[in-house]
């Protein structure tokens, strides 16, 4: 396979630093990564964890989750709430058997477009050497498929019994 | 002469436990009711009946299936699809049917080590390491049992379904109130819910429904119930520490666990409006968690030692992903299989 494998990443950013911080980067013209798809929110802590697992039930990859810096939150607290919210949902993905690198949290200030082009860069990366998650394309997508081959090539129950 | 003809009543289990029958059983003399106004026409754990029974008889033909307990193999599948052919009002009946409920949990897990377990263990005498094979000829012929899937999956991950009823198990007195209504509607005293609906419980929280006192709304530590004594029997088992998931869960029970002094586990099911009842739950804790350091948080969340089982203890199946890996990706069966392998081989 020539074809390098393209990861699609959703970021989730805040209106009032990260967000600013992905602008900053733009209106500079410095270039990142194309696989990131930015939705921006009011705040980091309005990012229900729901979005997450939405996001890789329907194919993404990885997920950011950004912000402003602890102390900056333009809603006082709210991006504690959603560093609460990430350390939860990263355990409760590692169970289920996800790699703990596919979810990143970053703090960005409106400032630092440059270092928020960087980050992207290095997440997208890293992904990429995670490879695909393909969680399913279409409802119960990959489960479909693989209930599907399974029902035409029965491998029977485990391993083969010794004859 | 066809107001002597006695709508047609079914009730089924696939991959349950069978405390839906008990539930259904246990309403008492209400029981009498659903004889007097039904027909039984299949309800295996009742009554004797065959699979070609059902399959001889016309479609659309059963006005009411009770169906319980999830998909977890061909056998399962054949009889979700074959009762929705025969079923006018086919209902999803218990948390299994719903969302997947106990059994859904091996979806954490590949079939492999699903086998492994139940084959391999040491409470199992098994010196041959025989497995049972779906399809096997013998001289006599071939003999088949039912196909194992890969995940568990509920009902309407394979039909169409008509109602739900969450509950594991549904209360009686909920099931004697919706077997009341479809009473009234045969007589035309009533309507059917909206197709699609969840009937059978409250339009709440358990937490709106449990009458312990709430005054604070952060945690510094989180414990299992049997550490902490003596739980106050008024307070909020949550500000005590203790994981209730009663916020997520849909009312219907009366707040039965958390006024009887234990946690809410969340056999209801999701409330209104909740599209994953484990994100929700996730939403939930961490909001009441009083820490700002990663360390602390850390240590905070360590009280929760199985949180994919705390907040998908009836709803992995019925979740927004539904399994964990090693139960669809092929690599992960092989990754364990070389894991179990290389812990063999030390
Ligand atoms: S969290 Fe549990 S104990 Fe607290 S109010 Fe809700 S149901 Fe009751
Ligand atoms: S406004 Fe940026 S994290 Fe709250």
């Amino acid at each position: 396979m020539t074809d390098q494998f393209e990861p699609t990443v959703i970021g989730f950013t805040c209106n009032w630093c990260s967000y600013r911080a992905a602008d900053t980067a733009g209106t500079a013209r410095m270039k990142y990564a194309p696989n990131i798809r930015l939705i921006r929110l009011m705040c980091s802590g309005r990012l229900d964890p729901t979005f997450v697992f939405k996001a890789f039930a329907d194919g993404a990859d990885g997920v950011l989750i950004s912000g402003c810096h602890p102390g900056d939150c333009h809603y006082v607290e709210q991006n504690f709430k959603a560093l609460r919210r990430f350390i939860l949902m990263k355990r409760v993905l590692v169970q289920m058997g996800v790699e703990p690198g596919r979810l990143k949290l970053l703090w960005a200030s409106a400032a630092e477009g440059a270092m928020f082009a960087a980050e992207i860069n290095k997440f997208v990366e890293e992904i990429r050497k995670l490879g695909p998650l393909n969680w399913g394309k279409d409802e119960g997508g990959r489960m479909k498929d693989e209930i599907s081959s399974f029902i035409t090539h029965p491998s029977s129950f485990g391993e083969e019994v010794p004859a | 002469m066809t107001t002597s003809v006695k709508p047609k009543f079914a009730m089924y289990w696939a991959a349950s436990c069978g405390g839906c029958e008990i539930a259904v059983l246990n309403i008492h003399e209400k029981i009498l009711d659903v004889d007097a106004n039904f027909e039984v026409v299949f309800w295996p754990v009742a009554m004797d009946a065959k699979y070609k029974d059902v399959e001889a008889m016309e479609d659309g033909s059963i006005l009411l299936t009770l169906f319980n307990g999830g998909i977890r193999n061909d056998e399962n599948e054949h009889i979700a699809k074959l009762l929705r052919q025969k079923s006018k009002i086919l209902v999803a009946f218990g948390s299994c049917a719903c969302e997947g409920c106990i059994p859904g949990l091996a979806n954490f897990s590949s079939r492999q080590e699903i086998f492994d377990t139940y084959y391999e263990t040491i409470s199992t005498d098994n010196p041959e390491h025989l497995r049972p094979q779906s399809h096997y000829k013998m001289p006599e012929g071939e003999v088949n049992i039912p196909e194992f899937y890969p995940v568990l999956k509920t009902l309407d991950q394979v039909v169409d379904v008509d109602y739900y009823m969450p509950g594991c198990p549904p209360e009686s007195h909920q099931i004697a109130a919706v077997i009341d209504l479809v009473i009234q509607v045969l007589q035309g005293k009533a309507e059917l819910p909206p197709k699609g609906a969840v009937i059978g419980v409250g339009n709440s929280t358990v937490c709106d429904e449990c009458t312990r006192k709430r005054n604070v709304r952060s945690i510094t530590a989180f414990r299992r119930i049997q550490d902490l004594a003596p739980v106050d029997p008024e307070i909020c088992l949550l500000e005590q520490g203790i994981p209730c998931n009663g916020s997520a869960t849909r009312s219907g029970c009366n707040a039965r666990c958390p006024s009887a002094g234990a946690q809410c586990i969340g056999c209801y099911g999701p409330a209104e409006g909740v599209l994953d009842y484990g994100a929700r739950l996730i939403s939930a804790f961490a909001s009441v968690i009083d820490a700002k350091e990663p360390e602390e948080i850390e240590r905070i969340l360590d009280g929760i030692p199985d949180p994919a089982g705390q907040f998908y203890r009836f709803s992995l199946a019925g979740s927004l992903l539904k399994a964990g890996v090693p139960a669809w990706k092929k690599n992960g069966q092989a990754k364990h299989a070389a894991e179990r392998q290389r812990g063999q081989g030390k």
